[in-house]
């Protein structure tokens, strides 16, 4: 009884009615796109990349921005700006009537949501249409179809869409939870109806987890959502999250046309890091298959505008429906990349009541119905967050900034897109979307494209805030990743223990000495007078055959008393010869002549570009501190490098470690004032650098953030009380 | 044969192997194992130290030869050439730079009678010759067996320091005891640097204070590189140890004139545009003016290369002071910092400024004043312990200061504060702030009390904050010269420091002014 209705599915009443309404949708006017102006519902890096398109078609822009975002770079592409309300979006860009406010007073005639924010919102879509502007979406009621995950399955296997076995209703108890999922057979996963995130959700391998996991997930989804429904589904192993990207203009016209897929299983907690199109992983029969069924689940819901069905695909080339995003979304660079179509465009043309246009309709049919494609486009989402501190938002202005560009990165069919809202200056704000920008690199093959990626990530300069360029720098140069082994527990497998930096090979490390040499010895020739001399030939003696070598530095590479080499620049700088040194001034290890290009910094710059053995090397200068040590960056990998004269650092031996201070298990107050507020509680295990408690001095709130990793022992103190400098505020566990 | 008479040739030359024996002597100092223990201790030689300050090759050394006098205790018995102090002239980065380096492995680097004239003749040198005396300090005090005439010659060292000071800059490095008076001659100094772990100075060590008031505490608590960089204010730099502080003494030098004359300021070939825009700067403060920001960013956004030398940046954290670069022509930069006590003006902070403000006005480096103040630090603490002398020392150095004056307001500057940061009234030469700056006698919510106890407040708070919020009406008054774009503020300043360079401003003759000590 049990197993068919497993099987065979539940059917929910509404969905039969709502699909006929959905079909029932009559011709809309054509409307001209030229001279007409666009509102994009949305700010920062979406907001720019609409305009950019609206631009190119001769339409007239309008952005709308909250208080803080009044100077932002979206504001300044636009046109028209108009202020819809204070910092937090809730009160600002989610407020439907103050956007329908703002098309209203603008006389805008187009609408695009971008993603996030209100794009997912049918009531707006349809109160935007109410006052007779274009929603540059899908219809309404394909919004709220596909917006719930138990609907937009139901018509999923209704339309003939492969969907991940499992039992779509309610269920009642622990007892019914085993029964359902032997029914589908071990390992299911346990989900909460209302889930997302991964709250609510257990895997279970047999029948006392799926009891447990019952158990958990009930009071995890009623606690998270107030919504205790759950659901059992198979739990697919080792999958990848593949989506396929479409464009539709349906029901009208009821053209579908389906994109190759883009690979999304990067993932950290749920949130897509690097994407990347088409995926090593698809056969052609599966792209063509995974197409078809995206396409008639699009003719379903009577879709039009650009959408995505995102797919869980196993290495057996079997995939499953997940639910779809009835959006443009943040990684739709990569399919423009590889198949040279504006999606934008397209919405704005279907929006306009245009049928998507003849030719990309007939290349999709006859190439089997995915739009044909060449090479290969990566894209790495670049978040404002310290990826060395458990990847904590980091907030602030971008004090320095620069993107990479193609000519930057100067590889032969390589081509590098960087799609931001930001210019150096601007605010990383806390209160939206951490998101800097989407760097996109495109090349003829995988490799190359994730090769330029590299390099692009090595030229990208963004001071200021902390940003995971060095985390997806670290991706980039797995070996799992460049075989294209990504299951979605990539990340989880890869950093199990999280991101501690990228480290770097020996011949990287050796390269790295001698480009600080070099970089120590361009500066000293603007600042320094005589500068860091340099050896020449001449001096390039020879003792009983052997050469002898004069060392101009030592570059001690992780802090003053690190690992150090000696480097002799020779012959004006263009060769030189590096050796290990191991304890005191003793070489360990063999000479290495390395040919040394021309260095391409000056003082002023925050990168420096030079050669080492005809291999390019992009050095990132971070700055030197009081002690003179210089922090770099080369491949990701952020490292501290000390260089000294063969006399300092013969002198250096001297010196003593400076004692370790004695990491206090307390958290002392920093200043007299007021306790605001505590963000902890005894017991709380906390990451570096989350926020322990507010100080208010001189009315300005400070925000004290943990300089360890721990757990709280005690609470010192009580909101409110008036504090001394060095006042204990809290403790931590030894 | 052994009465002959020896030869002219064999005296001369037996003379010149003594020489060249005394000549080893004063270069090997207190001999291998005392090198060996002060190496031990993580220190470096007073002659290693030399060679690190200065360019390779450039030291020469006086008085190499020259021994204590001193025949009491059996002194007479052990003679060091040279005496514990080495003494000389070299360069730093080819400027040239008077120098001694007391050698803690003679004698433990106590001043002796001669000693201290050898320091007084580089002094007196480096005066006459217009330029820098560095001193490194590793002394265990007064040469005891020498009795007064060590005092002596401390008092002589102490009197020319004064003598020297506001006509070369003189700079202390504190690389192992200094202790009792000794400390003194650094005090006097403009510039104390230290290094942390190996050196100490106070007036009474641990066991006298533990006699005396009965409190337990090291050397290092009571006179350590941090307590006089964090708590005290008595040094201005701390260093990991020996070589990274003598690293930073050359950097620093870079900075500084050679002497009180216009024409020693010192001047690199400027690689940093002076046009060069700076966008970070328009979102860099905060519009909330509750919220903190880091003014050291703002400040190196500005300089050339973004390089900011700091003084004192451990003390008073409240302001900034420190050295930079405009268009490679040195600047002194005062800073109010919100991050810290919200950049409030209070005792440390007015005194550190004070002195710095001093500094510069008597070598003729232009002071460039960035303002985020929101008035004095209030307290019994402050009152009782004397804001209103310590404050008047900032307002009084200002007041007094003829140099090229340069000042940004990039937000508050609120009440008497406002006045003392360099404002136009105190002969500042160009005066600006920026669109978010607030120019008022305090915030909005104070004065709406005071003026309408508390009726409509809201309203009232409103009109004041239209009015009074904003920079107008101090431009309308010409009180500054412009409200400036925070982008362009390098590029204007450099072109007012070009246009200030001709400045000409005396102040009336006297014998001298009596600023409130």
């Amino acid at each position: 009884m049990l197993s068919t209705a497993v099987l065979t599915s539940r059917r929910l009443q509404p969905v039969l009615s709502s699909r006929v309404a959905l079909l029932s949708t009559v011709a809309q006017e054509v409307l001209p796109l030229e001279g007409e102006k666009v509102l994009v519902a949305n700010r920062g890096e979406i907001a720019c990349r609409v305009f950019r398109t609206a631009k190119k078609l001769g339409m007239s822009t309008v952005s709308i921005h909250s208080d803080v975002d009044s100077m932002a770079q979206h504001v300044k592409n636009s046109d028209e700006h108009v202020c819809v309300g204070p910092a937090a979006s809730i009160k600002s860009y989610l407020v439907i009537d103050n956007v329908i406010e703002a098309i209203k007073s603008t006389g805008a005639k187009y609408v695009h949501p971008g993603y996030g924010f209100l794009s997912e919102n049918s009531l707006f879509c349809e109160k935007v249409q109410d006052i007779g502007v274009r929603f540059v979406g899908p219809p309404s009621r394909a919004i709220q179809a596909m917006g719930d995950k138990i609907e937009s399955k139901q018509i999923a296997i209704d339309a003939g869409i492969n969907t991940i076995p499992g039992f779509q209703g309610v269920i009642k108890d622990a007892e019914e939870c085993v029964t359902i999922s032997k029914d589908v057979g071990y390992p299911v996963m346990i989900k909460a109806s209302a889930g997302g995130g991964g709250k609510g959700m257990r895997i279970a391998w047999n029948d006392d987890e799926a009891r447990e996991g019952f158990r958990l997930s009930t009071d995890e989804a009623k606690a998270s959502f107030d919504d205790d429904r759950i659901f059992v589904e198979k739990f697919i192993e080792r999958p990848h999250h593949i989506e396929i990207q479409l464009l539709a203009d349906g029901p009208v016209h009821d053209n579908v046309v389906c994109f190759p897929e883009r690979e999304c299983s990067i993932q950290r907690r749920n949130q897509k890091v690097i994407e990347e199109a088409p995926s090593v992983l698809l056969t052609e029969e599966t792209r063509r298959e995974m197409a078809r069924q995206a396409a008639q689940l699009a003719r379903a819901v009577g879709y039009s505008s650009a959408g995505t069905v995102e797919f869980l695909c196993d290495e057996k080339q079997n995939f499953y429906f997940l639910e779809m995003n009835t959006r443009l979304q943040v990684e739709h660079p990569v399919t423009e990349m590889i198949t040279n179509v504006d999606l934008v465009q397209h919405m704005l043309e279907v929006a306009a009541g245009h049928p998507l246009p003849a030719d990309l309709v007939k290349a999709c049919t006859d190439n089997g119905g995915v739009v044909p494609f060449k090479g290969w486009a990566i894209e790495s989402r670049i978040y404002a967050e310290d990826p060395f501190r458990g990847f904590l938002p980091s907030t602030g202005p971008l004090l320095s900034y620069s993107e990479p560009t193609t000519e930057g990165v100067n590889m032969p069919g390589v081509t590098v897109r960087c799609d931001s809202g930001v210019v150096e200056g601007s605010d990383i704000s806390m209160f939206y979307d951490p998101m800097i920008s989407k760097l996109v690199t495109y090349a003829d093959t995988r490799i190359n494209a994730i090769d330029g990626m590299k390099e692009a990530l090595n030229q990208y300069v963004i001071k200021g805030v902390g940003h995971n360029t060095p985390f997806c720098a670290s991706v980039c140069r797995n070996e799992n990743f460049r075989k294209g082994d990504t299951p979605t527990s990539f990340i989880d497998t890869h950093y199990p223990e999280g991101f501690h930096g990228v480290e770097l090979k020996e011949e990287e490390t050796v390269a790295l000495a001698v480009s600080v040499a070099a970089i120590a010895r361009a500066k000293s020739e603007v600042l320094d007078s005589p500068p860091l001399p340099l050896s020449s030939s001449e001096v390039f003696q020879t003792e009983n055959g052997e050469p002898v070598v004069v060392d101009n530095v030592i570059v001690t590479l992780g802090g003053h008393h690190g690992q150090s080499y000696a480097v002799a620049l020779e012959d004006a700088g263009t060769r030189a010869q590096v050796r290990k040194l191991g304890e005191g001034m003793e070489y360990d290890g063999d000479v290495h002549t390395l040919d040394l290009g021309p260095m391409d910094y000056s003082p002023m710059s925050s990168l420096a570009k030079t050669t080492v053995d005809g291999s390019k090397k992009v050095i990132q200068i971070f700055g030197e501190d009081a002690e003179g040590v210089l922090s770099v960056q080369m491949e990701g990998s952020v490292v501290d490098c000390v260089v000294r004269s063969p006399d300092e650092f013969a002198l250096s031996m001297h010196m003593k470690e400076p004692p370790v201070v004695d990491t206090s298990l307390m958290l002392l107050s920093p200043m007299p004032g007021k306790l605001i507020s505590y963000a902890v509680e005894v017991g709380d295990a906390v990451e570096l650098g989350q926020e322990l408690c507010v100080v208010e001095a001189m009315k300005m709130q400070n925000v004290q953030r943990s300089e360890r990793r721990g757990v709280i022992k005690s609470i010192n103190c009580a909101v409110g009380d008036s504090l001394k400098v060095d006042q204990v505020l809290l403790e931590f566990e030894e | 044969m052994a009465d002959e008479p020896k030869s002219a040739s064999a005296w001369k030359r037996e003379f010149r192997n003594r020489l060249s024996d005394s000549r080893a002597a004063s270069l090997l100092g207190g001999g291998e194992r005392r090198i060996s223990a002060q190496h031990s201790k993580g220190k470096l030689t007073a002659r290693e130290r030399i060679n690190l300050l200065f360019d390779d090759g450039t030291f020469r050394e006086y008085d190499t030869l020259k021994g204590h006098r001193c025949n009491e205790f059996g002194m007479e018995k052990t003679q060091h050439p040279g005496d514990g102090v080495i003494t000389g002239h070299g360069l730093i980065n080819s400027r040239p730079v008077y120098a001694f380096s007391q050698d803690f492995t003679v004698f433990g680097g106590s001043l002796s009678e001669t000693n201290a004239e050898k320091i007084l003749k580089v002094m007196d040198k480096a005066m006459k010759m217009g330029c820098p005396v560095i001193g490194l300090n590793d002394s265990g005090g007064a040469r005891i067996q020498e009795g007064v005439d060590s005092l002596a010659g401390y008092a002589d060292v102490f009197q020319q320091n004064v003598m020297a000071s506001g006509v070369i800059p003189q700079i202390s490095v504190v690389m192992g005891p200094c202790a009792g008076g000794a400390v003194y001659s650094p005090a006097m100094t403009d510039f104390i640097f230290m290094v942390e772990n190996s050196s100490y100075m106070f007036v009474t060590g641990p066991d006298v204070v533990k006699t005396v008031t009965n409190e337990t505490v090291t050397q290092e608590e009571l006179g350590g590189a941090k307590t006089h960089t964090e708590t005290s204010g008595v040094a201005h730099r701390s260093f990991q140890n020996d070589v990274s502080c003598l690293k930073a003494v050359r950097k620093m030098f870079d900075y500084l004139p050679l002497s009180n004359d216009k024409e020693s300021l010192p001047w690199k070939e400027p690689t940093d545009d002076p046009d060069r825009l700076c966008p970070a700067l328009v979102h860099l403060v905060p519009d909330d003016p509750n919220v903190p920001y880091d003014m050291t960013a703002v400040v190196k956004q500005i300089a050339d290369h973004g390089d900011l030398f700091e003084i004192m940046p451990e003390f008073a954290k409240n302001i900034v002071t420190g050295f930079a670069r405009m268009e490679g022509r040195t600047v002194g930069v005062v800073a109010n910092n919100p991050s810290t006590l919200a950049g409030c003006l209070d005792i440390d902070a007015s005194v550190k400024a004070a002195r710095f403000v001093r500094f510069c006005d008597a070598f003729n480096i232009p002071l460039l004043t960035f303002v985020d103040v929101p008035g004095f630090l209030p307290g019994t603490d402050q009152e009782y312990n004397g804001i209103i002398r310590h404050g008047a020392k900032l307002l009084f150095a200002y007041a007094e200061a003829t140099v090229p004056k340069v000042t940004v307001i990039t937000r508050k500057a609120y009440g008497g504060a406002y006045d003392v940061m360099s404002s136009k009234h105190l002969r500042g030469d160009c005066n600006y702030s920026w669109p978010g700056g607030e120019i008022a006698v305090m915030g909005a919510k104070g004065a709406v009390e005071i003026i309408f106890r508390g009726k409509d407040v809201e309203k009232e708070t409103d009109n004041y904050t239209e009015r009074f919020a904003n920079p107008m009406v101090a431009a309308q008054r010409g009180f500054i010269d412009d409200i400036i774009d925070p982008e362009e503020t390098r590029r204007i300043i450099c072109d007012d420091l070009r246009m200030l360079e001709s400045k000409k401003l005396e102040n009336p003759p006297r014998k001298h002014s009596n600023i409130p000590l």
